[in-house]
């Protein structure tokens, strides 16, 4: 079943910037795809437009919901949006409230927020920080409780915009074991071509608004002149499997 | 980079700590306001609202040393405004200094004014002082919701206490990225640079506004702020409030002055 349906997206920001030229793109229910490109080339844009942030030409189709203005609370609560920078996604006093914010905003009653809060922190494995500040948190422990505040929502699709950004190796492990454990619809934007090869079976270059290749992580991943002609780079866990 | 707390040594473990927030922002709010209604010639009265703050701090086992520095953080301010009062208040006068043909004095009603400007500006930041570190912000701020005090205003107030050292941080940053480059050029070109930080702070700013709203608005943040209820309100913390307000009305009536 198809979970994302995306027709002929188009959009330009107001400052005139046109950063998606026509996307199509369908993702099934349960895949992986890692969105791969340069910077700038309308990865995080595409992402944005998901859950109806930026809104563009062209149509988008949610578990077959259009996205339009009725439908944007149910759609918000199926795609979680894990943004780059923690700081931005942690807006709470603590930990608890910021994970407990999705499902306060979804109306559920105190006893299911906290049992909701508690099984998203385990599930990053960091039960017992709900009473910590997120300022006194380390970068990868920041990443996670970001994974949890949407976890907590349940939702059916995670976009990930640069999930391994900044953070150092251990964490880094960390964090894809963790996204490699769920077992949601993942879309990861990404330069980290080690991450997309690890965790996607899918892989989609973006260049300059645009859709330049679409395939498996076997055909698109280890084709070195596609890759550097689109600014990236072999992956080299990809010729390390080969043998 | 790691920054003190703002809600320091409100980690504590003790019966103040462990007291409601709510108990507490009441107690140390009557206790401001029985200070400042109080006439500035009873002495007495104010030598026991000192023992009482004392007492309290003892019990919540922060350290006095703290306490009387941080208390001193606010002292310049106080005297900036109150050095005056003594020359300008009429009355009976106590001394003066001659400059010249101009001549400045002192009377005794100003001095008692003085005096009542400081004790009282310093027995309240002492409570502040001891609210602040015997509650932990977040609590404090659930307490202040329970209290009625606007969303709004709760809201702003979390926001600062979650963005303050991330906008710190910041600016450090780009101190240092300055600094780094730094090599001398005019006091002028100095100032103008600071300017420009500014700017850029403020810019950096308004973007971080924007994610962190585009981050709520994807959790389903539709304008209503909930949070959920955890406060509950024990025998203990009534005997707290009872004790503090029978305590204060008798210091305010009884005391002769």
């Amino acid at each position: 079943m198809k979970i994302i349906e995306i027709a002929n997206l188009k959009f330009t920001y107001p400052d005139g910037t046109v950063a998606l030229k026509g996307i199509n793109l369908d993702i099934e229910e349960g895949e992986s795809v890692a969105i791969v490109g340069p910077n700038g080339s309308g990865k995080s844009t595409l992402l944005l437009q998901l859950n109806g942030i930026l809104r563009g030409e062209g149509t988008i189709r949610i578990r077959s919901l259009l996205l339009e203005e009725k439908n944007l609370r149910r759609i918000r609560s199926l795609v979680g949006m894990v943004f780059q920078d923690p700081d931005d996604q942690l807006f709470s006093p603590t930990v608890f409230d910021d994970v407990a914010f999705g499902p306060m905003n979804m109306g559920l009653s105190q006893e299911e927020v906290r049992r909701k809060v508690k099984e998203a922190l385990e599930e990053v494995e960091l039960t017992g920080f709900g009473h910590r500040s997120a300022h006194h948190l380390s970068f990868g422990e920041k990443k996670k409780v970001s994974i949890a505040t949407i976890l907590s929502t349940n939702p059916k699709i995670l976009a990930l915009d640069e999930p391994t950004s900044n953070l150092d190796p251990r964490a880094r492990r960390h964090i894809i074991d963790l996204l490699k454990g769920l077992k949601q619809t993942k879309i990861v934007a990404t330069h980290d071509m080690n991450l997309a090869w690890e965790l996607c079976e899918r892989a989609v270059i973006l260049n300059d608004g645009k859709i330049a290749a679409d395939g498996s992580r076997e055909k698109i991943l280890t084709n070195e002149p596609l890759l550097v002609k689109h600014g990236l780079e072999l992956p080299s866990l990809s010729t390390a499997s080969k043998r | 980079m790691e920054h003190s707390f703002i809600d320091r040594y409100s980690y504590l473990e003790s019966f103040i700590h462990k007291l409601d927030p709510r108990i507490k922002i009441i107690s140390f709010f009557s206790f401001i306001l029985f200070v400042v209604l109080t006439p500035p010639t009873s002495w007495s009265s104010f030598g026991l609202y000192f023992a009482l703050i004392l007492f309290i701090a003892i019990l919540s086992k922060v350290p006095l040393s703290f306490i009387l520095k941080r208390s001193l953080v606010i002292a310049p301010f106080v005297l900036m405004i109150a050095i005056f009062i003594p020359f300008f208040k009429p009355g009976e006068v106590a001394g003066g200094y001659s400059f010249g043909s101009f001549r400045l004095t002192l009377t005794y009603s100003g001095l008692v004014i003085f005096w009542n400007v400081l004790i009282k500006s310093w027995l309240s930041v002492l409570s502040m002082i001891m609210l602040s570190s015997t509650t932990k912000f977040p609590d404090l701020l659930k307490g202040l919701e329970k209290l009625k005090i606007p969303k709004v205003m709760i809201l702003i107030l979390s926001f600062m206490y979650r963005y303050i050292f991330v906008l710190v941080d910041e600016v450090m940053r780009m101190k240092r990225a300055r600094d780094s480059r730094n090599f001398g050029g005019s006091k002028f070109w100095q100032i103008k640079t600071i300017g420009n930080m500014i700017g850029t702070l403020f810019m950096r700013t308004y973007e971080r506004a924007e994610r962190v709203y585009v981050a709520m608005v994807s959790r389903g943040f539709s304008g209503e702020i909930k949070t959920i209820d955890d406060l509950h309100l024990t025998i203990r913390d009534f005997c707290f409030l009872s004790l503090i307000i029978l305590y204060l009305i008798f210091t305010r009536l009884w005391v002769v002055p």
